[in-house]
């Protein structure tokens, strides 16, 4: 049997190649590349590319997804509200301060401003996309040593897999005595918590846990063997209190 | 499902083409990240029961287009600094990469690469991609074309240095 004449286009090939060609036309082009094996070469690799493409790509469609990607109205407020929220945060403990001074209730207050500390830089750097860390963990050996040296003190990043978080990474920040630790932690779906960690100044040597509501960001702190700690995050407050047993069990294990 | 999780559908896809397209992790994500940005600013503007998918990858395809103006415009401020020449003869080992279709992917021209990964990646029509990039139906099918051929002589050339590939 002699080939069939055809005349394939450059277009019909491609057409064929993607799968968008009518059943009849693709009979016919599939005649043709039976009768120029040449073609059929070509076009076999640039299906194989379709494919490859999909097997180098396609494991992005499972990533999660920042939740602060989901939604216009959070993403505005929340660029909008971390700083409004910070600044009256600011406000709120410098007058706090001011009022407080000299009295006996210093130290209290001192706690609450570390724990409001905490959770204004948590709502500032938890919905940052491009830069949430300035050290990822990646480098965690890095991380830990030079926030060490920074403070003064032996940090440890607790690893929180178990509880599916994973080390986002970490940043140094001003406190208000000296340089703060900041690591922060990601699950799956893309929830922050972050730990906010400064050597402590005061005469305790241990303190239980400490609930503090910052708006949204909820926050347990403590302080452990002269460093106050505070855990950020918003989560319910018993899956938090969870998650600050387990930090608390790992740097005392 | 609303309008806005309606978006929400459309970032894993988003996203799989802004990797496939920058070939970078950081870069990617700035894309997807600006063009989301846009199109939540832009929303309101969208007309319901129009493709929202082809609607989100023109935001993205814009967004593209204006990066990579920038980008080059920084690098005709800066001429002096190091830039990579792509029509040098590739090195053996750069041989032995191109046969990695996603290093092959950097050598086409970025309108090729668009429409190469709408088409082959993004399983868009012919005249979709052409609605996202803004040209003619014609202008897909010639880059596609190429952008196809391109690859595959890339790729063969890799093939080629059968002699270094035994070499383990």
């Amino acid at each position: 049997m002699s080939p069939p004449k055809l005349s394939v286009s450059e277009f019909d090939l491609h057409a064929y190649v993607d799968g968008r060609l009518a059943e009849e036309r693709r009979g016919e082009v599939a005649a043709f590349l039976d009768a120029n094996p040449q073609e059929q070469e070509r076009l076999r690799a640039y299906q194989e590319q379709n494919h490859t493409l999909h097997a180098l790509f396609d494991s992005v469609l499972a990533e999660p997804i920042p939740s602060q990607w989901r939604t216009p109205d959070r993403r505005r407020s929340w660029r909008f509200g971390s700083f409004a929220a910070a600044l009256a945060w600011i406000v709120l403990g410098g007058a706090l301060g001011w009022l407080l001074r000299g009295e006996q209730a210093g130290i209290s207050g001192k706690n609450m401003d570390f724990a409001r500390r905490a959770a204004v830089a948590h709502a500032v750097y938890s919905p940052e996309v491009r830069h949430p860390v300035e050290v990822t963990a990646e480098q965690e050996e890095h991380l830990v040593s030079w926030l060490s040296k920074r403070l003064g003190g032996d940090l440890k990043a607790p690893h929180l897999i178990d509880l599916g978080y994973d080390l986002v990474g970490g940043r140094l920040l001003p406190g208000e005595q000296g340089p703060v630790a900041q690591f922060m932690y990601q699950d799956k779906s893309g929830q922050r918590l972050t730990l906010y960690i400064k050597t402590d100044t005061s005469s305790e040597k241990e303190t239980a846990f400490r609930f503090a509501q910052e708006g949204s960001v909820g926050v347990f702190y403590w302080i452990d063997r002269r460093l106050s700690y505070a855990l950020s995050g918003e989560v319910k407050k018993e899956d938090l209190l969870k998650v600050a047993n387990a930090v608390y069990r790992k740097l005392n294990p | 499902m609303n309008d806005a999780e309606g978006i929400v559908a459309h970032i894993p896809p988003l996203r799989r083409y802004a990797r496939a397209l920058t070939g970078e992790h950081a870069a990617a994500e700035d894309l997807v990240q600006d063009t989301l940005e846009r199109a939540w600013r832009r929303f309101g503007l969208w007309r319901r029961g129009s493709d929202l998918r082809a609607w989100l990858f023109t935001i993205m395809h814009n967004v593209f287009v204006n990066q990579v103006k920038s980008a080059q415009n920084r690098r005709n401020q800066h001429a002096d600094s190091a830039e990579v020449d792509w029509s040098a003869a590739p090195s053996a080992e750069e041989r032995l990469d191109l046969r990695d279709l996603n290093h092959a992917l950097r050598k086409l021209s970025n309108e090729q690469r668009e429409v190469v990964l709408l088409i082959g990646l993004e399983q868009m029509s012919y005249d979709e991609a052409a609605k996202v990039v803004g040209v003619p139906v014609g202008t897909v099918m010639s880059r596609l074309s190429r952008g196809r051929e391109q690859l595959r002589l890339l790729m063969n050339r890799g093939g080629a240095t059968t002699q270094l590939k035994v070499v383990k």
